[in-house]
């Protein structure tokens, strides 16, 4: 008796610390859940959900697929039966997998690391990007499928996927950088947004804004990078050149930086609430009208929808202002590379399947219609399936598409290299918020700091 | 086969092997490699040695801001959550004190709940807009709303809040357990000698309490070394001006979200080196090492 019992508690002991151990493993990275301040761009991860895609054949070729965005894995499922009706010789069975955003990406370099347990194919965030481009990359070219409809595709989207020439990733969307306005507090300053040219403009009109309204033109990301970045690139600077050479302290960035500055100090903009447009202060501050206006890209949109539908109706998108009559009007901005890995099992089959729903036109209207994202081939954009009605022109009104056309060619990408990752997090947790909220800093000191310590790497 | 399952000197073995191997497997193994990798550089397709090098850039601002909120937040914690639980414990376990099961509940509960939770639940609480739970409590006061999550010592304290609400329940476990093993006696011969309740608490109650103490000072050090979650659940990896930056925090950003897995597992030996010395010095200082006569 007293045996049967020591050995119980022996046992309970073993399991109580065989548990410890494992779950001292798996601390750090269980608490992924929250994407940093949303800085994905277009997509908040959500748990797990696994989907056996659709049923098919006995003699269907298993393709996995990770995601971190519940949405892209409906859009892929309904993808495979769609190829699977149109190719029956070819028939593919998806086993797609959302993981939440971090770990998703941490597992994924994990196993192209390690060279064993990677999925056939998967989706990577642009900010995520650059980890899997360091050595030899792991992933599949995939220029074959990319050549035939290159001249269809906004070309800088694929750039920010590429090393030495050699595309790894499809992108997701275009992700033309433009502004939101509030037309009925416009409209209260007596301001037309069409009229709206350049920045010295938008500048004008925040003092009227703000003269009629008391309330401030428009909100300054301190934690993140989405007000910043595209306000460079729209002027041809960036974090990095395209050599990888740091050039965030050039003048133009300074320029525009301190633009950015003299627009919080006049008091025609704030920092955003909660640091970025993503947290739940802002969207509460700009559902409440204080703002009349917040440059994000294009797949922005769906927060409207989603957080801030009192506004239905009274929000306009247009072109970023230029920073001089005829110069660029957007940037695209964030971003999702879907690739194919060296581990994967058929790699054309994969190689295939994925050109069937990133390049093909018909994937391409699936992706504003499913997805609410500007297609990366804007031969779609004047389609009547794009043009046709739904949620997104309910709401913002029609003639998206009509004026995206009319910037398409102004729509330049950031460069992607190793250093980005850590230049776009410098930005985001220093230069923007001792520039513009703390202001402990001048912009030039902000960015003249940051700018040497990527250097120093 | 049955002399074999039978012997004496096999039997011990054999219990205790799946502890060897669980650490074996989870606790040798990692750290053997850990220490490998951080003389490494480690890129897609290839492992190269590189020396010190990882080690020599530890030297930057990012590293010695993360060491001092580390250090710091071990030191609030330690100020908050060892003393404060020690009190309530005495209290609960106090013959005056009514409802004791429902408050040993309510002070314990934090510690079920996810800390992802209660962060976000934080995080709203301490929103910077003047509507913002606290900011609206403050105002009533007269004190001006404030940016929380943006200064520095705002900062810090929050995330010793957050852990004094998740942990204080457990350290208040702990000393109850303590208290339980004191002789009811000692406090009786005391009451005759004319002792007060003061006296009683701390000539009596504190001294008897010094292994769970030592015990509840010795994991505190470490958990908060190694603390992230805190950290993690309010400005995710990237604070302002590396205000809720951790060592672990770091070792985070730098191996996974950066892809330097290599200098990621430098911060990590650092880290252990650190923590093992700090916790040999405060056992060998509160005479755990000292020979039993």
């Amino acid at each position: 008796m007293l045996r049967s019992k020591r050995f119980s508690l022996l046992a309970l002991i073993t399991a109580l610390l065989a548990a410890l151990a494992l779950s001292g493993c798996g601390g750090g990275g269980a608490s992924g859940g929250a994407d940093n301040g949303g800085s994905t761009g277009t997509e908040t991860g959500t748990g797990t959900s696994s989907g056996d895609g659709p049923s098919s054949g006995g003699d269907a070729t298993v393709l996995t697929f990770w995601t971190f965005n519940a949405i892209h894995q409906e859009f892929y499922e309904a993808a495979a039966e769609r190829w699977n009706a149109a190719n029956p010789d070819r028939q593919i069975k998806l086993e797609a997998t959302t993981y939440p955003y971090q770990d998703m990406h941490n597992n994924l370099l994990l196993a192209v690391q390690s060279g064993v347990g990677a999925p056939d194919m998967a989706d990577i965030e642009i900010s995520k990007f650059a980890n899997f481009l360091k050595g030899t990359p792991q992933l599949e070219p995939l220029n074959d499928i990319v050549d035939p409809v290159i001249d269809k595709l906004i070309k800088s989207r694929l750039d920010i996927y590429s090393k030495d020439g050699t595309v790894y990733g499809l992108p997701t969307h275009a992700g033309a950088a433009v502004m939101y306005y509030n037309t009925e507090l416009l409209g209260q300053a007596g301001v037309n947004p069409d009229g709206i040219k350049t920045w010295a403009d938008f500048f004008e009109a925040g003092q009227k804004v703000k003269a009629a309204t008391g309330k401030v033109m428009t909100t300054v990301e301190t934690s993140d990078q989405w007000t910043f970045w595209p306000m460079i690139v729209q002027r041809g600077s960036d974090f990095l050149d395209q050599d990888g050479n740091v050039i965030l302290d050039n003048d133009i960035n300074i320029e525009v930086l301190q633009f950015l500055r003299s627009m919080v100090d006049e008091g025609i903009a704030v920092a955003t609430p909660g640091g970025n447009h993503h947290a739940e202060e802002y969207y509460g501050f700009m559902a409440q009208g204080n703002a009349a206006a917040v440059s994000m890209p294009i797949w922005y949109m769906g927060r409207f929808l989603e957080y801030m539908p009192d506004l239905k109706g009274k929000i306009a998108i247009r072109p970023l202002p230029a920073w001089e009559a005829g110069g660029k009007r957007s940037a695209g901005m964030g971003g999702t590379g879907t690739v194919v890995t060296t581990q994967a099992k058929d790699k054309q089959l994969a190689k295939d399947f994925l050109a069937y729903v990133k390049l093909s036109e018909e994937g391409n209207i699936k992706i504003w219609t499913e997805l609410g994202f500007d297609p990366p081939r804007w031969d779609v954009w004047d389609s009547p399936e794009v043009k046709a009605p739904n949620k997104f022109s309910d709401y913002f009104g029609d003639g998206i598409f009509d004026m995206l056309l009319e910037i398409r060619n102004e729509i330049d990408s950031p460069t992607t290299s190793e250093l980005t990752p850590l230049a776009s997090d410098l930005v985001k947790t220093s230069v923007m918020f001792r520039a513009l909220e703390e202001k402990s800093a001048t912009p030039e000191q902000a960015l003249k700091e940051a700018a040497d310590e990527l250097r120093g790497r | 086969m049955k002399s074999l399952l039978h012997s004496r000197k096999i039997a011990p073995y054999v219990f205790i092997a799946p502890f060897l191997i669980s650490v074996a497997l989870f606790m040798a193994y990692p750290i053997a490699s850990a220490i490998v990798m951080s003389f490494q550089e480690i890129v897609p397709g290839s492992e190269t040695f590189v020396g010190l090098k990882n080690y020599k850039a530890l030297n930057n601002s990012h590293f010695f801001a993360a060491v001092s909120n580390s250090l710091r937040y071990t030191f609030w914690t330690l100020v908050v959550l060892i003393p404060l639980p020690l009190v309530l414990a005495v209290w609960l376990n106090a013959k005056f004190m009514v409802a004791k099961n429902f408050f040993r509940s309510a002070l314990f509960v934090p510690s079920l709940t996810s800390i992802v939770v209660g962060g976000a639940i934080f995080r709203l609480v301490f929103g910077e807009l003047p509507e913002a739970p606290m900011n609206k409590l403050l105002s009533l006061f007269g004190v001006e709303p404030r940016n929380w999550m943006g200064g520095a010592a705002t900062g810090m304290l929050l995330m010793v809040l957050l852990a004094t609400w998740r942990w204080l329940g457990v350290n208040i476990v702990y000393f109850l357990s303590g208290l339980q093993s004191i002789p009811q006696e000692l406090y009786e011969a005391a009451e005759i000698d004319g002792a007060g309740p003061l006296q009683k608490f701390l000539r009596i109650t504190v001294p008897m309490l010094k292994p769970v103490t030592v015990y509840v000072l010795t994991i505190s050090i470490y958990g908060g070394l190694a603390m992230f979650t805190e950290s993690y659940v309010f400005w995710g990896v990237n604070s302002p001006n590396d205000i809720g930056l951790t060592i672990v925090g770091y070792l985070y950003k730098e191996g996974l979200v950066f892809f330097n897995l290599g200098f990621g597992a430098a911060i990590g030996i650092t880290l252990l080196v650190g923590v093992l010395v700090i916790n040999l010095i405060q056992l060998t200082l509160s005479g755990q090492f000292r020979r039993e006569d």
